[in-house]
């Protein structure tokens, strides 16, 4: 069943971000109508990290607006979740990681017992439920971070770098459980510098560099020739700084 | 050297009989201390957390108070203890002035600065870590102190304990506010500095020998929990 959503289409508009007068991000603007997998590529501090934070509500826009659908900022976040590029898990096990996540979203002890176990055998984490989640392997904590995201039942999964720092076969892992997730309706938007991965991937491309958005378009038309020079030659293979 | 074996010898007759006065000084100590650091942990934990995640001008005044509080001589916080709680004192209508009571008083302002300075840190390591989670999750600041609260346990309880070895090894603080009265107010620490001024070494000594055990005890749940916790949790 696909969902129906209402936090489409996410609209941004003039975003600037600056840090101490340094600008991360330059006057973005974009607009997301269709679900599917929308990924922000580009190379090490294009402002890709810092673009996903603006739209998910964690960093302030320093000009310029964020909208997702009508929704108001607090209703947008609640329907949203975010793995982050280091895995965030709390010093606990990977079942009370998941609690935890649903307890602050409000859910009820029954809702949750229910909800933790089925997000753990649908990332493949079913035999690890009660192992310290620090002391799972690399990939094993990433999948574990999206599982926490899918208990979350969110129409908006923001995935920052979430296999930067894992070797082939947990990227493997990783990238089968985003396409799960991807497959049931819900909107993803995932940054990369990896275009191997947004190759196998995306569905549309923002291609940034430097804080500014220099191409927006459909994945296929994208891989198979940007107009942008700096992106064709990112897709190329060549060192763009 | 015949004094130091005959008080030995003195010391592990009064702990081999248990002696009535004995276990009643050491009953007396425990119950202090531990109701300082209970009532001090439970002051500490949340003022700690909160003064970690929450800006507000003068905190970083706070911080570095709270930090110089730890080192804070126990005669002085004694004496300022005694003043407020005498007769002529702001709150000596209380007549909590020589009581076990005091005693508590006097331990709890001991202690509290080690837990809330230990707490502070502990959560604004943790907060540094967790921010991003607990904000995407929109966690309030309540829920976000009680998840740090808990994941800093090991290291937290570990500053409790400590702070549990300065209570119970404290003496210049409990001599003033308490005034060492027998079968009141006399804990451990105090009759060792007396027994051993009246030359009652063997007294002295079975209690200096009880402290020892309980410093090792504490410390040993120290190391337990801590190793404990790491290879559970981190």
């Amino acid at each position: 069943m696909r969902l129906q959503h209402d936090m489409l289409p996410l609209v941004v508009s003039h975003v600037s971000y600056r840090v101490d007068g340094k600008a991360i991000i330059e006057e973005v603007s974009f607009a997301i109508n269709d679900p599917g997998l929308t990924v922000l590529l580009g190379p090490n501090g294009a402002g890709k990290s810092s673009l996903l934070k603006l739209c998910h509500g964690l960093l302030p826009p320093s000009s310029g607006s964020i909208r997702w659908g009508d929704a108001d900022a607090r209703t947008a976040r609640q329907k949203q979740a975010m793995v982050f590029q280091r895995p965030v898990l709390l010093r606990r096990s990977a079942a009370e990681n998941i609690d935890h996540a649903l307890k602050l979203r409000g859910a009820s002890a029954a809702e949750r017992a229910g909800v933790i176990e089925e997000s753990l055998a649908w990332a493949g984490l079913g035999d690890v439920a009660n192992m310290p989640a620090r002391k799972l392997s690399g990939g094993e904590q990433q999948s574990l971070t999206i599982a926490r995201a899918w208990a979350l039942n969110p129409e908006v999964l923001l995935l920052d770098e979430p296999t930067a720092n894992l070797d082939p076969s947990a990227t493997r892992r990783v990238e089968n459980l985003i396409r799960s997730f991807a497959a049931t309706g819900r909107k993803i938007i995932m940054a990369t510098h990896n275009i191997a991965q947004a190759r196998r991937l995306a569905d549309e491309v923002l291609f940034m560099n430097h804080g500014r958005l220099l191409e927006h378009a459909p994945a296929e038309r994208f891989m198979g020739g940007p107009s942008n020079p700096l992106a064709a030659r990112f897709i190329a293979g060549e060192l763009v700084e | 050297m015949d004094e130091f074996s005959n008080a030995s010898r003195t010391a592990l007759h009064l702990l081999a009989e248990m002696h009535p006065d004995l276990i009643e000084i050491v009953l007396l100590s425990l119950r202090v201390s531990l109701s300082a650091v209970v009532l001090a942990a439970l002051l500490a934990l949340p003022l700690g957390a909160f003064v970690a995640l929450k800006p507000f001008p003068g905190r970083r005044g706070i911080v570095i108070l709270m930090n110089a509080l730890m080192s804070l001589p126990p005669v002085v916080v004694g004496l300022v203890i005694y003043l407020l709680l005498s007769r002529t004192g702001p709150f000596g209508v209380t007549g909590l002035l020589f009581t076990p009571a005091a005693m508590i008083i006097a331990q709890c302002v001991l202690v509290f600065p080690i837990i809330a300075a230990l707490t502070r840190q502990t959560v604004f390591d943790l907060h540094e870590e967790y921010d991003e989670y607990l904000r995407s999750l929109g966690a309030g600041t309540w829920q976000k102190i009680t998840t740090l609260l808990w994941d800093g346990r090991a290291r937290l309880l570990t500053g409790i304990l400590a702070g549990f070895g300065r209570a119970i090894a404290e003496v210049g603080a409990v001599i003033i506010v308490g005034g060492n009265i027998v079968h009141s107010t006399r804990v451990m620490t105090t009759t060792i500095a007396l027994e051993t001024s009246k030359g009652d070494l063997g007294m002295a000594l079975g209690l200096g020998i009880i402290l020892v055990l309980i410093a090792v005890v504490v410390n040993t749940a120290v190391v337990t929990i801590g190793g404990s916790a790491s290879r559970r949790t981190l």
